[in-house]
């Protein structure tokens, strides 16, 4: 139950996500590539199946929990991804920072100095 | 056993493993730990760039010896895994050494201890303050666990390691153009590999575990009910997008050209075929199934990847933007071995992913050397560079020779392979897709040594031509070895990519190798 509510969620991330990706301002698509993150951790989450208020600790005097508990490897899995997305994301704003700051623009349609629009042909004869 | 000294007086001998580890297994972590290591050093010696270089060459050699030894090892006792942590496998993180990963990260070592020498004297110090160093070695580290690792999630972190250091040396500079190239290239492989972690969190929902070996041995009961197509697809989706592979690839003719020129060599030889790599082990070995009912869209997008990137090649003036589009190109032709799927056609993508890998780094490293004497990177200006050093240019004849697919480089061997695939299963127009692509790669790069090389040099004397860097001569010469010694003998590494492509066809075989009790 829980899973199909928060599957809408995922979809809901998704599509925000590719909405900002799509657009022609650098900061929109920032905003894009966290909430894609975010969706894409959500997913990891709700994919690792969802069990409440049974936590993973095995009792002192057995081996093995005594009953199905909460699965903790994709928390850990989350956990890793989300450090990972958050250390990229910093640097991906200071990165939009400087691009704005030394290409005057935060539109990537003109954002063309790696792939000028007016570049020479090759030469066509020896 | 020492289940019996423990003081709990559990027996944890079905959860971890209790004889030592062989003293030899160990030297599975060297190509990971060691760069990692020295990374974090290096760091640490910031204020002393004089000694990045030779810290950073030693162990890269180091690196290359331990992957040449764990190689001649594999080949000889057959492959081998270990497990971190003395968990079992199915439990902790498995590194496993098998032909196809070992032969990668090899040559993979090779081409940074290449890059290193010639960053050597072509990065200033400011780049070398800067982090050059520091940031190689976190590729390595990236590269070489994305070659070794055997568990699908560990794979990701990987990615992400090689892919922020890559940032790093794709800044080195803060040119103008760098963080408009920077830009696209951060923000395509970032949703490149957003896109890898969602499907690894969907097999995941599916499978319960994401050690390669266990999924490999679970998905023929899983065919059924679980999505695996779909995540296959994703797969697809994820890797063609960080090999650079048509429609996918426009993030890499906008960056590669933008940092130093050693940097687009590292970048050029090994970032995308990590990607390739991460295709053959994710749709052959996890999924071969669904990598099968894939191989017709593989077949379109390896014709239109090949046939599109020479032609964007041909499109250009600049010479470094040239060898972006021949870099597309190679993709194209390894991804026609997927897409084949048979043991010749994928010992072809194997054997084609080596060569490109030393010759699109020695492409880089010529045209930064190119530039050094020609004193430009327009095709427009250049020329005479023939008569000034003859010796430049026979090796620039000798790399436009194996980037095209012609003897007596590397780059004959897998063509010929992949085209007797081709050939053989019926493909004829993939067949004949390669070789007008090698047609029109000889036009493309012949035209450079034309125009760079043959024509004499503009009278007047556009710019100013400079003195050769030795360092940077010898770092290519030692790059032309392993590509004339693959063009001109050719049998060691034909077996060596025969045996990863037969390990390749062979999942179950894999999956037993590393989880010999037959999984949990």
């Amino acid at each position: 139950m829980i899973e199909t509510a928060l599957s809408i969620l995922v979809g809901i991330f998704f599509s925000v996500a590719v909405y900002l990706l799509l657009s022609k301002h650098t900061i929109r698509i920032m905003l894009g590539v966290v909430v894609l993150g975010n969706a894409a951790n959500l997913s990891i989450f709700t994919a690792g199946r969802l069990t409440r208020e049974v936590p993973p600790v095995i009792p002192i005097d057995l081996n093995v929990p005594e009953i199905a508990t909460a699965n903790p490897l994709p928390q850990a899995l989350v956990l890793t991804a989300i450090v990972i997305s958050f250390s990229l994301f910093a640097f991906l704003l200071v990165l939009a920072w400087r691009a704005y700051q030394d290409l005057d623009t935060d539109n990537t349609e003109e954002m063309r100095l790696a792939e000028p629009k007016n570049d020479p042909l090759p030469p066509l004869s020896y | 056993m020492e289940s019996a000294s423990n003081p709990y007086g559990v027996d944890i001998s079905q959860a971890m493993i209790v004889e030592r580890v062989a003293l030899a297994d160990w030297l599975l972590v060297f190509p990971v730990a060691l760069p990692l290591l020295t990374a974090a050093i290096l760091v640490m010696l910031r204020s002393r760039p004089k000694l990045h270089a030779p810290i950073a060459l030693g162990v890269i050699g180091i690196v290359l010896f331990s992957n040449v030894v764990l190689l001649a090892r594999v080949l000889d006792d057959g492959p081998f895994a270990m497990t971190m942590g003395r968990w079992l496998p199915p439990f902790g993180i498995t590194f496993v050494a098998d032909t196809l990963g070992v032969l990668l990260a090899a040559t993979a070592a090779l081409v940074a201890l290449v890059c290193a020498l010639f960053g050597s004297t072509s990065i200033n110090a400011t780049g070398q303050r800067y982090g050059f160093y520091p940031f190689l070695m976190l590729l390595m580290t990236g590269v070489g666990g994305s070659f070794l690792t055997g568990d699908i999630f560990n794979m990701y972190v990987w990615f992400e390691v090689f892919l922020i250091s890559s940032f790093g040396l794709l800044i080195l500079g803060s040119e103008r153009a760098q963080l408009d190239g920077a830009f696209k290239y951060a923000i395509l492989n970032l949703v490149a590999t957003t896109m890898f972690l969602i499907a690894t969190g969907l097999l995941y929902g599916v499978y319960g575990t994401l050690n390669m070996a266990d999924i490999a041995l679970k998905s023929e009961g899983l065919r059924g009910e679980g999505p695996l197509m779909m995540l296959a697809t994703l797969y697809l989706v994820a890797f063609g997008m960080k090999a650079a592979a048509f429609p996918l690839h426009f993030w890499l003719p906008a960056s590669y050209h933008t940092p130093r020129l050693v940097v687009g060599a590292l970048f050029g030889a090994l970032l995308t075929k990590v990607g390739i790599y991460a295709l053959l082990r994710t749709l052959f070995v996890l999924m071969p199934q669904e990598g099968g009912a894939l191989s017709g869209v593989i077949a379109v997008v390896a014709v239109l990847t090949m046939i599109f990137g020479v032609i964007g090649a041909l499109a250009q003036a600049d010479i470094r933007r040239i060898m972006g589009y021949v870099v597309i190109s190679g993709i194209g032709i390894m991804m026609a071995g997927l897409a084949l799927g048979d043991e010749v056609g994928l010992a072809g993508t194997v054997l084609y992913a080596v060569h490109s890998m030393l010759v699109m780094a020695a492409l880089y490293l010529l045209v930064a050397l190119m530039r050094q004497v020609g004193g430009s990177y327009a095709l427009a200006d250049l020329g005479g560079l023939y008569r000034s050093h003859p010796l430049l240019a026979a090796i620039a004849l000798l790399l436009v020779l194996s980037a095209a697919g012609l003897p007596p480089g590397s780059g004959l061997w897998p063509k010929v392979m992949l085209v007797k695939s081709a050939l053989d299963g019926g493909a004829g127009w993939l067949a004949f897709a390669i070789l007008l692509s090698g047609l029109l790669t000889t036009l493309a790069l012949g035209r450079v040594f034309a125009l760079a090389f043959w024509r004499p040099r503009a009278g007047n004397g556009l710019a100013e031509a400079g003195t050769l860097d030795r360092t940077g001569m010898f770092a290519l010469i030692l790059l032309m070895i392993p590509i004339l010694w693959i063009g001109l003998y050719p049998e060691p590494v034909l077996a060596m990519a025969n045996a990863a492509a037969a390990s390749l066809l062979d999942p179950v075989g894999y999956s037993l190798l590393v989880l010999p009790g037959g999984g949990s």
